[in-house]
């Protein structure tokens, strides 16, 4: 996030888009809707009917994947109604001219006829996006799971950069994470591409100061980037990849097309699962090591706004399981490598120095309570609540001129549904902790498949029915759930669930520079099992 | 910020203008009685055991919502004042289930504390009978309006500090009570189980189903879930965890917790599903080992697949310090830039 999290509080508009934030996000979610009760709209661009909508000023159900369009026309809009700021695109922006000659083909009416949205609609969201500052947006993974992810998130920036609205208090334009330390992973170089802090391993002057930290030599560390996941499970198939350490993953639900997933570990000459539960994925592992969870060890963890906290061990872990870094370290040890970490303390010690954004934070200051968001790049620094203030962290704030793709795939004739996955409140991800919990299980117990009313008529499936679900990959079994949250043409189903796992249909297709895949969008088809 | 001078109790205290009697005599360490007061929420006047005198003004205001102002003469209790708080209690008392041992609240109840500080025993009344709902469909936690006092504690942190509103009073006179639009099951409104309610109920009314055994000791964590990174105090006894309750010192959630970080976030630590030993796979099986042997076959097999053979999975789910151990184990030792996490899914 480019703004604290309280900014919520301090927005005017609020544009909330592919973020279920009440079900996702709760805590987020609760500041969000105490400053809608005290004035601030709520603009919310979002193909299904979530708790939020009930509370937009303006809600844009649009086709899902069709968000660029949407977002070009309320660009238009603003442009068109002068309504941008001037000052701040002529101080702290560039390629603002090519990025308008683009934007002008985008009329609301034509986004109407590519996004379903009305063209009202459009223009009555653009002015309060653009007049009602500071305005705020707020996305997750229904902006970024598509083959455009990179593409919509350039156009969040846009927008934003348009009405001045980045640097400012209670503006930005604010990724929600998903998981508790997706940022603190990225932070710390869990990326094929990068060391910690962000610095290109093909940097010569990054590996230099990385060797000599580390005291290796210079030449063995690699400077071609490696393979992100999707890429490692195709190298795991075609026989490049042949011993892969999994530590803390369950790619057999997480990932797209499981079954393509099972044939890639299955092809690994060594697969080494390090979980705290026997997990999908870790029941294919060659060897299976017990870890610690967060309760049972020290250690820190990153939030959506970059804050960097401290959490304490609680409990023992259970009989012999032990923190993932012991375990590492113990490998690395009988490998020739003297490392010799007492503590998660020291470990820290050692990444701040390496990693830019940390270097001014210790264990000491946030024992003692202090607030950090990085960047934090001296001993005695503040943190850095809010990015881009005066100035972009590049220079000039980049404007990109973003043209409309659909995504890879749309329903056709054999698949006539558009298939999107997500969450439920009660559940997280693959759903190995919380279904854990008795009450919790009990809330959401099953697996289901939600179906517009229109298009269960037409199929013949009432409530509760069992359906079967068949995309291009594979096929599984679930409970039919007819409610309007989904459009007519859209159905939803949760992935957290092992015995009806979403991604067994969905698609492996791919954003071409963030190599994300594009869980949300699919094309299936529907028929009544059993 | 002004300042202004007042008499409690024949004290003279300066607080700031605009503070409220009850909160100007919280700072000149004067305890009043209050039962629908919480400092999380806005001050609502509706209980009446706060009520004090203040020379000049006519009865008795409730000090909670009652503005202090130059020179103002306090009284915060005489043995009028007590006996229409007494009153106010026992009132509350005839309609309320009197079953203090069986109840969930019991020894961690405001009105019983009250009954205590008060010293009423017996309300002495002729209780009107009516019929309150109990309402179990939720699995966290229980509604019985039998033990609600209508301090409206549970509307008002709904509305106030979680934004959605789910319960309101429904009904008129003596029959009103607190609940779901048309007095649904609780499980089938909009409610999303939070427990802030059951957090801020005064009595037993709001209840956690599970009822844990008093912690030894409570640790400070960051919660396992999304990325807003909630602090949460896992309450341990006996090195398990029993509960857990949000941080209040936390400037991220303040206190609040979601249903996951609540309910969620320590059941499994102590599921028997749990791995407590290395496995290795024998002949199709995997089976328990000890570290040395399970390590050591590890390293075996990744000194032979070195360089572009070998890739990680990090995690988003696990510490700084793991994920750059990590990073940094497939790099230095492995020359692998292949190591990722599933930031993209």
């Amino acid at each position: 996030m480019t703004n604290p999290i309280a900014d919520f509080g301090k927005a005017r508009t609020l544009l909330v888009t592919g973020s279920n934030t009440s079900e996702n996000h709760p805590i987020i979610a609760h500041h969000m809707r105490r400053a809608i009760r005290r004035g601030t709209k709520l603009l919310l661009l979002e193909p299904r009917d979530i708790p939020l909508a009930g509370l937009a000023t303006v809600w844009l159900r649009h086709r899902p994947g069709t968000d660029v369009a949407v977002l070009n026309a309320m660009m238009n809009v603003i442009v068109s109604e002068d309504l941008h700021d001037h000052q701040y695109i002529q101080e702290r922006t560039e390629g603002f001219e090519e990025f308008r000659r683009v934007i002008e083909q985008y009329s609301p009416q034509r986004a109407q006829e590519i996004s379903g949205v009305s063209a009202d609609d459009i223009v009555l969201a653009a002015r309060i996006y653009a007049s009602e500052r500071p305005s705020s947006i707020a996305y997750a993974m229904g902006i970024t799971q598509h083959v455009t992810g990179t593409d919509n998130v350039k156009s969040l920036a846009n927008l934003a950069m348009l009405c001045g609205n980045v640097g400012v208090e209670g503006g930005g334009v604010n990724p929600l994470r998903g998981q508790n330390n997706v940022q603190g992973a990225c932070d710390m170089g869990a990326l094929p591409n990068v060391f910690s802090g962000y610095q290109q391993v093909a940097d010569l002057a990054a590996r230099q100061k990385m060797s000599q930290a580390w005291g290796v030599p210079f030449e063995s560390l690699p400077d071609k980037p490696g393979l992100t996941i999707t890429e490692i499970l195709d190298g795991a198939e075609s026989g490049q990849v042949k011993a892969l350490y999994i530590m803390g993953e369950n790619p057999m639900l997480s990932d797209p097309d499981s079954g393509h997933v099972e044939k890639a570990l299955g092809h690994l000459d060594f697969l080494v699962v390090q979980d705290i539960f026997l997990t999908e994925t870790a029941r294919l592992a060659d060897v299976v090591l017990p870890a610690a969870a967060y309760a049972e060890r020290e250690g820190t963890y990153t939030n959506t706004e970059r804050r960097v906290q401290l959490s304490r061990q609680a409990v023992p872990p259970p009989g012999q399981a032990r923190p993932d870094w012991q375990i590492i370290s113990e490998l690395a040890r009988r490998l020739d490598h003297g490392w010799n970490y007492s503590s998660a303390e020291e470990i820290f010690t050692e990444l701040a120095v390496v990693t830019p954004q940390y270097r001014g934070i210790t264990y000491e200051r946030l024992r003692q309570g202090e607030q950090l968001c990085w960047p934090c790049p001296t001993p005695g620094h503040p943190g850095t609540p809010i990015l881009h203030v005066g100035r972009f962290a590049r220079g000039l704030g980049k404007f990109h001129a973003i043209e409309y793709l659909p995504p890879a795939e749309l329903p056709d004739k054999k698949y006539p549904l558009l298939l999107t996955t997500g969450r439920v409140l009660q559940h997280f991800h693959t759903g190995t902790m919380t279904r854990k919990a008795a009450g919790l299980e009990a809330l959401a117990p099953r697996p289901f498949i939600e179906v517009n009313p229109a298009d269960a008529r037409r199929l013949g499936i009432s409530g509760s029915a069992p359906v079967r679900v068949i995309s291009r990959r594979g096929q599984i079994e679930l409970e039919a759930r007819i409610d309007e949250r989904v459009d007519c043409g859209v159905v939803f189903i949760p992935f957290h669930y092992f015995e009806a796992a979403a991604n067994r249909l969905t698609n492996t297709a791919l954003d071409p520079v963030a190599k994300i895949p594009e869980f949300k969008v699919c094309a299936v088809r529907l028929e009544r099992a059993g | 910020m002004s300042t202004i001078k007042l008499f409690i109790d024949g004290k003279e205290v300066e607080v700031e203008r605009g503070t409220t009697i009850l909160k100007a005599a919280g700072q000149a360490g004067v305890r009043i009685p209050t039962l629908c007061h919480h400092p999380d929420l806005e001050p609502y006047g509706g209980c009446r055991l706060c009520i004090v005198k203040v020379e000049g003004m006519r009865g008795m205001p409730p000090s909670c919502i009652t503005e202090v102002a130059e020179g103002m003469k306090v009284t915060t209790e005489d043995d009028e004042i007590l006996a229409a708080r007494r009153t106010v209690l026992r009132l509350l008392l005839a309609d309320h289930t009197y079953d203090c041992l069986r109840c969930r609240a019991n020894l961690d109840c405001e009105l019983q504390k009250l009954t205590e500080e008060l010293g009423v025993r017996e309300h002495g009344l002729i209780p009107v009978l009516r019929e309150s709902t109990i309402d179990e469909s939720n699995p966290l936690f229980v509604r019985d309006m039998n033990r609600c006092v209508r301090c409206a504690r549970c509307i008002r942190t709904c509305q106030e500090i979680i934004g959605l509103g789910a319960i309101d009073f429904l009904g008129r006179g003596h029959a009103v009570e607190v609940g779901p639009f048309a007095n649904q099951p609780i499980a089938e409104s909009i409610c999303e189980s939070c427990g802030e309610c059951v957090v801020h109920c005064p009595t037993g009314a709001l209840s956690f189903r599970e009822q844990p055994p008093r912690p030894d000791r409570k640790e400070t964590v960051i919660c396992p879930y999304c990325g807003t990174g909630c602090s949460i105090e896992l309450h341990v006894r006996r090195d398990r965890v029993v509960a857990a309750s949000g941080d209040r010192h936390s400037e991220v959630n303040r206190g609040l917790l979601c249903l996951k970080g609540r309910f969620g976030s320590f059941p499994y630590l102590h599921d028997p599903e749990r791995l407590t030993r290395p496995l290795v796979r024998k002949r199709g099986e995997l089976v328990e080992c000890d570290w040395d042997e399970a390590l050591d076959l590890v390293a075996q097999k990744f000194r032979q697949h070195r360089g572009e053979a070998f890739a990680a999975f990090s995690s988003a789910k696990v510490a700084n310090e793991d994920n750059y151990l990590m990073q940094k184990f497939s790099r230095e030792v492995q020359g692998s830039n292949s190591v990722d996490h599933c930031a993209r899914l």
